[in-house]
């Protein structure tokens, strides 16, 4: 048999497949760009509220929204994430709590997200009175990317050589000062880089947010935090992935264009938070080379 | 700063770091109690008809209508939806995701692999909302306008135009997993199946791939858990009407797209209606645990050589 001709098929058709991939990706953000084309040029689309008049309607709402309920995410999930990341790799050990963290980690990790806004309506909405805010959203959110943090801060622990805490031990460095002086110096960029990664994941979350009750016709923005941080946090939420939902399943058509628009903004978002994500990383192995 | 204090500065922060890493069970702890807790209020609530009744209704009937006036509560219709569009985007994510594996792990040269891999973990990062639109108004109008051409008429809302989207969605996903499983296959099995004479493809499909089974199909089990979790795609998409049938070419709703319709209501605190998807929300959990343990299971298994 001519294995030489086989091989070089079946290449082709692992391309072919690459290829059919990466079409498929580029194929998604041509179709929105050409669908929102009139939106995304248009300066008023980013200036108005929601309206019923697809003409007039705007994202203005949704994206405040969404920088604050991401602060929030992100507060909750570097808060939590991080010092969690550090137990797991420095401290636990073999013990039985810190495996048993472990995969309780592994298992959350692979919840489905509406799950978590099932958590969030049951438990913040009602049971913890929070309401269907901002402040829930961002709980909610930070929940969703803690897997993901706790985990890339472990890797980027990893990366440090044993010499290092061996080093700060035998000049009688506590474990605090371990941490706060070699370790998280040494591991920020690994850390930041599974922020940030977590954070364009989270962006585009659309379930658990619709789950706890985010409206989708707000007229109006929160109190900026300056002035009020509690009726901030108080406040109703939107989101752009949620606005965008709401636009493409209404009938009339040109909402979808508003969709299409929203959505194209979205996917920008997220190409420029991996890629800055891709350049932190890069960075960070060409400065730390053990 | 006096040794006593650090000592105790030391402890503190270490009790700190142990209480941070105590909250992800919280986390868990909250989804069990608060998916169980109304769980069991949906089946004892009297519109379902009380607990075992209710519970025989779920199983038996055949039909889901727990927001109508006459309620019927038969889990099927939604169960059938969501693994009708979970088997057609495995249908296109297995052989994909093995295709695309093997060539980027086996054949692609060092530069392919670099130059691809990044576009990979982008279209993981793509907002499900996008894909929702996409599989809405761009797959769809396809192929309604592909069937057109043999005569067959398509809903603006099917199962198969979803599928295909999840299918692709998850590939990167399971891509990636199947090609680790692929890279813990020592270098050895190779060598000694090229020392006999076997080509490079051969090698791949006889070797390698039969000695990552086992990675392999866990990789397979967590793409299905994810493509059964999955919810705007097809709440998008795939319509919102319990639909018993595995005509991919009709609307069909899964569990997450009805936690999405109700959810999208006004919904008071512990009526039916918001019972009904905490009972659905607890099934989907279960479902997925299932899947998720199955595959933590088959890789603790895998062959140490």
């Amino acid at each position: 048999m001519d294995y030489k001709k086989a091989e070089r098929v079946f290449s082709a058709i692992g391309i072919f497949c690459v290829w059919f991939v990466l079409i498929f990706l580029f194929s998604i953000a041509v179709k929105l760009f050409i669908d929102g084309f009139h939106r995304i040029f248009d300066p008023k689309f980013y200036i108005s509220y929601p309206s019923r008049f697809p003409e007039e309607a705007g994202i203005l709402s949704a994206w405040v929204d969404t920088i604050y309920i991401m602060l929030g995410a992100i507060f909750w999930s570097v808060v939590l994430g991080i010092p969690a990341g550090i137990y797991l790799e420095e401290f636990g050990g073999k013990g039985k709590i810190a495996r048993l963290i472990e995969a309780n980690i592994t298992n959350l990790s692979a919840v489905p997200s509406i799950v978590y806004g099932l958590l969030a309506l049951g438990i913040f909405v009602y049971r913890f009175k929070f309401g269907e805010s901002i402040l829930t959203a961002g709980l909610t959110l930070g929940l969703l990317m803690l897997p993901v943090i706790v985990v890339t801060t472990r890797e980027s622990l990893r990366r440090i050589p044993r010499a290092i805490r061996e080093g700060a031990y035998a000049l009688g460095a506590t474990n605090y000062e371990l941490v706060f002086h070699h370790l998280l110096p040494y591991s920020l960029g690994g850390i930041l880089t599974g922020v940030i990664i977590a954070t364009s994941r989270a962006i585009g979350e659309t379930a658990p947010l619709l789950t706890i009750g985010a409206l989708t016709f707000i007229a109006f923005l929160p109190p900026p935090p300056w002035e009020s941080f509690i009726e901030m946090l108080k406040s109703p939420f939107t989101m752009l992935a949620i606005q965008m939902f709401n636009w493409v399943s209404r009938p009339q058509e040109a909402f979808h264009k508003n969709a299409a628009a929203a959505g194209f903004i979205l996917l920008v978002l997220c190409l420029l938070l991996n890629s800055i994500s891709y350049y932190l990383r890069y960075k960070m192995r060409k400065k730390y080379q053990w | 700063m006096k040794i006593e204090v650090k000592k105790k500065l030391d402890v503190i922060f270490k009790g700190f770091l142990l209480l941070t890493a105590t909250a992800s069970i919280l986390v868990t702890v909250g989804i069990v109690v608060a998916l169980v807790e109304d769980t069991i209020r949906f089946f004892t609530h009297p519109e379902g008809g009380g607990f075992p009744t209710s519970l025989i209704r779920f199983f038996t009937e055949t039909e889901w209508t727990p927001t109508f006036i006459s309620k019927k509560i038969g889990i099927w219709p939604l169960l059938c939806g969501t693994f009708l569009i979970a088997g057609i985007a495995m249908a296109i994510s297995i052989p994909l995701g093995i295709l695309i594996a093997v060539y980027l792990s086996e054949f692609a040269s060092h530069r392919v692999r670099e130059a691809v891999k990044p576009w990979l973990d982008f279209l993981e990062a793509v907002p499900t909302v996008v894909y929702g639109y996409f599989a809405l108004l761009g797959v769809t109008p396809l192929l309604q306008w592909i069937f057109a051409k043999f005569g067959i008429e398509m809903h603006g809302m099917n199962a198969l135009s979803p599928g295909i989207v999840l299918g692709v969605m998850i590939l990167p996903f399971t891509a990636s997993l199947v090609e680790d499983a692929m890279k813990g296959v020592p270098q050895y099995l190779r060598e000694a199946s090229y020392s006999l004479g076997a080509t490079k493809l051969r090698t791949a499909f006889q070797v390698v791939i039969p000695a990552a089974k086992s990675g392999i199909i866990a990789a397979y089990l967590l793409g299905t858990s994810r493509a059964i979790g999955e919810t705007m795609v097809v709440a998008v998409a795939a319509g919102m009407y319990p639909n018993l049938t595995l005509n991919p070419l009709e609307p069909v709703q899964t569990i997450t797209g009805y936690i999405v319709q109700v959810a999208l209501g006004d919904l008071p605190f512990l009526s039916f209606e918001y019972l009904s998807i905490f009972a659905a929300g607890f099934l989907l959990f279960v479902l997925t645990l299932f899947f998720n343990l199955l595959a933590v299971y088959l890789k603790s298994r895998v062959e140490r050589y």
